[in-house]
């Protein structure tokens, strides 16, 4: 449920639900519920002492802080903040931009909704420090299109920082110059994919560039480009202002600090939550989620977003950080941790997640546009009980092919989930032969239909 | 720019509200076509859809041809070149939302508004579509009704939501200067 708050003056919008658990660890989430979107309330909690202290520090100090803090791409791949700002060049011809993502689209994700929403000056500062970083003068933050009273919410923050004299030609009243400029998608999950997200941001169809040259090299407009996503971008402030060592600390050896891990599904307290990384899923779905909704059994959890294999209830007692979950074979992903129950269809819901990336393929790439339209059709197929023996391992046959194969991670990403819920879930893929109605088929609950 | 392109311009479809946000839009970013994206969804929030007319006055604008417009247009799946429902609803039914009863959802709102995938009712009021992940899965299942959210929707709130739209559309009438 939403609970009525005023935004600005003249705006009332309704709230997304905001949940809490002893374990969290607010760092990035410190502010939310805490009206910081009005610039004078942010400051009063510490806000752009960040950005002043980066200005006074200047940009070696920036980059090397990031690098010792450990913050890693919190839009799923985990590459280190810090390195990633140390590619570009210190020189360069052409304008170099920092691009914030918030394109937030994979399913099971919707963290950086709440930082939009609570917390845009968080956003606006990290830009400019990234800005001071890398020696940009520039900055984008692109929303969804379907985020529009984030992007008001944001472009009043960014107002508000102008006039204060934090955004500008002289920002803090030094000779420093940095502008950002706001933007909308229109409803596209590759555009999330960062040479997408520029094709978009150009005008363009979001069709992925071919690498390298990477972003940092030739990006934006042909000029060195650092694309951050959102929850990194709102991270760096706090870094700067915790140190490096302290946020490090935080996490495990390798994965600094905190994230805002997203819990959807069977469990009885859905919600974002801010745990330290490494902290572990059993705990995470039984005690911080209240369990599984209902009593009921736990049979698979979807660990970092839809993209991400599948995991069963005996993989589950692991740390979450990037590399302990990439030992248990998946991925942390975007944070998105979808829980499922034992009254779930896995063949449902291998279909519903394979129609997502059927839909958002931009067709470029022969593996990924054939192959999930494909899996598709062989999976609507199979699930309504017309499926053959065979089938199963061609699945898994055509999803293995599609590894590797594109020039965006798109196709990996339907790929990964698919071959996982084959593997582990093959019984009950063989449960849906020979005609049989699917076993978890319920009176008055309508069928899958494809979008 | 010349008085004889100047004559040749139609008059702009759009209101001089949003005519003078896109003088601004082209303006704002280091290059021009940047302003294509927003100045689409823009000029389909005031229009209703991505007439012939938005789409010529939009390649207009920017300076690049309609078909470069239509061919970034039909990539985005927000963009549409049909009417919608003044209220467009839409029902997330991804993975998290559909675990949590989407399904159900949508198909009580056809029950209800009696059309189909991407119907409008006959007033025009409504529209239902079925849409991927809109990032509210920790408040699953989620609609979005234009762009306002509604979060943990069950199918007995259906009703409910969709009185709350039509009773807007009364009491604006009454009131045109109250919120849309």
């Amino acid at each position: 449920m939403r609970s009525e708050s005023r935004i600005g003056p003249r705006t009332r919008i309704k709230m997304p639900r905001l949940v809490s658990h002893p374990d969290e660890v607010k760092i990035v989430s410190r502010r939310f519920g805490m009206g910081a979107t009005d610039i004078d309330r942010y400051i009063e909690l510490g806000g752009y002492e960040a950005a002043k202290k980066c200005l006074a520090q200047g940009s070696d100090w920036i980059v090397e802080e990031m690098k010792a803090s450990g913050l890693r791409g919190r839009g799923g791949a985990g590459f280190s903040a810090g390195m990633k700002w140390s590619f570009v060049p210190k020189q360069s011809a052409k304008p170099k931009y920092i691009l914030v993502n918030g394109d937030e689209s994979e399913p099971g994700t919707c963290k950086d909704h709440l930082i939009f929403l609570h917390d845009p000056h968080a956003v606006i500062e990290g830009t400019i420090i990234a800005g001071l970083a890398v020696g940009a003068k520039m900055g984008f933050i692109y929303l969804r299109g379907e985020y529009r009273y984030l992007l008001e919410i944001t472009e009043r923050a960014v107002t508000d920082a102008y006039d204060r004299g934090f955004l500008g030609k002289n920002i803090f009243g030094t000779e420093t110059e940095f502008q950002i400029i706001t933007q909308t998608g229109a409803g596209a999950y590759e555009v999330g994919e960062e040479s997408a997200l520029m094709e978009s941001l150009e005008g363009k169809r979001g069709v992925p560039r071919i690498k390298p040259p990477f972003p940092a090299v030739v990006g934006l407009y042909g000029g060195p480009t650092v694309i951050n996503n959102a929850e990194t971008i709102a991270t760096v402030p706090h870094v700067i202002t915790m140190g490096a060592a302290a946020y490090a600390a935080v996490g495990t050896p390798r994965n600094g600090g905190t994230r805002l891990f997203c819990i959807s599904g069977h469990v009885e307290r859905p919600g974002v939550y801010e745990l330290p990384m490494g902290y572990n899923l059993k705990k995470m779905i039984y005690d911080v989620a209240g369990g599984i909704r209902g009593g009921r059994k736990l049979k698979a959890v979807v660990p970092g977003g839809s993209s991400t294999p599948v995991l069963l209830p005996e993989e589950i007692d692991i740390g979450m950080d990037f590399d302990q979950v990439g030992k248990a074979g998946s991925m942390l992903g975007s944070g998105g941790v979808v829980v499922i129950d034992d009254q779930t269809c896995i063949v449902e819901f291998a279909l519903r997640t394979i129609s997502f990336y059927a839909h958002e393929s931009c067709g470029w790439c022969i593996p990924c546009r054939e192959g999930t339209d494909w899996l598709k059709k062989s999976l609507t197929r199979f699930h309504a009980g017309f499926g053959s023996k065979s089938d199963i391992d061609n699945i898994q046959h055509l999803a293995e092919n599609m590894l590797g194969r594109t020039f965006c991670p798109l196709g990996d990403a339907a790929a990964m989930p698919t071959i996982a819920f084959v593997k582990k879930f093959r019984q009950e893929f063989e449960d849906h032969l020979n005609g049989k109605p699917c076993p978890f088929a319920r009176e008055g609950v309508p069928q899958l239909t494809v979008v | 720019m010349s008085p004889r392109k100047a004559k040749s311009e139609p008059a702009s479809v759009f209101s001089p509200e949003l005519a003078a946000r896109f003088d601004a839009l082209v303006k704002k970013y280091p290059v021009s076509r940047s302003a294509l994206i927003p100045m689409l969804l823009y000029a389909q929030d005031e229009v209703g859809y991505l007439s012939n007319a938005v789409v010529a006055e939009i390649a207009r604008r920017i300076g690049i041809t309609e078909l470069e417009v239509r061919n970034v247009a039909t990539y985005y799946s927000m963009l549409r070149f049909k009417p919608a429902g003044k209220y467009n609803i839409q029902v997330c039914t991804n993975i998290s939302c559909m675990l949590r009863g989407a399904y159900e959802v949508y198909e009580r709102f056809r029950e209800e508004l009696g059309v189909g995938p991407d119907g409008v009712t006959a007033d025009g009021l409504f529209s239902l579509e079925e849409v991927e992940c809109i990032g509210a899965c920790c408040w699953a299942p989620a609609i979005q009704v234009n762009y306002e959210f509604h979060d943990e929707i069950k199918p007995d709130l259906v009703p409910g939501i969709l009185g709350a739209y039509a009773q807007r559309v009364e009491d604006r009438a009454q009131d045109p200067d109250k919120d849309a």
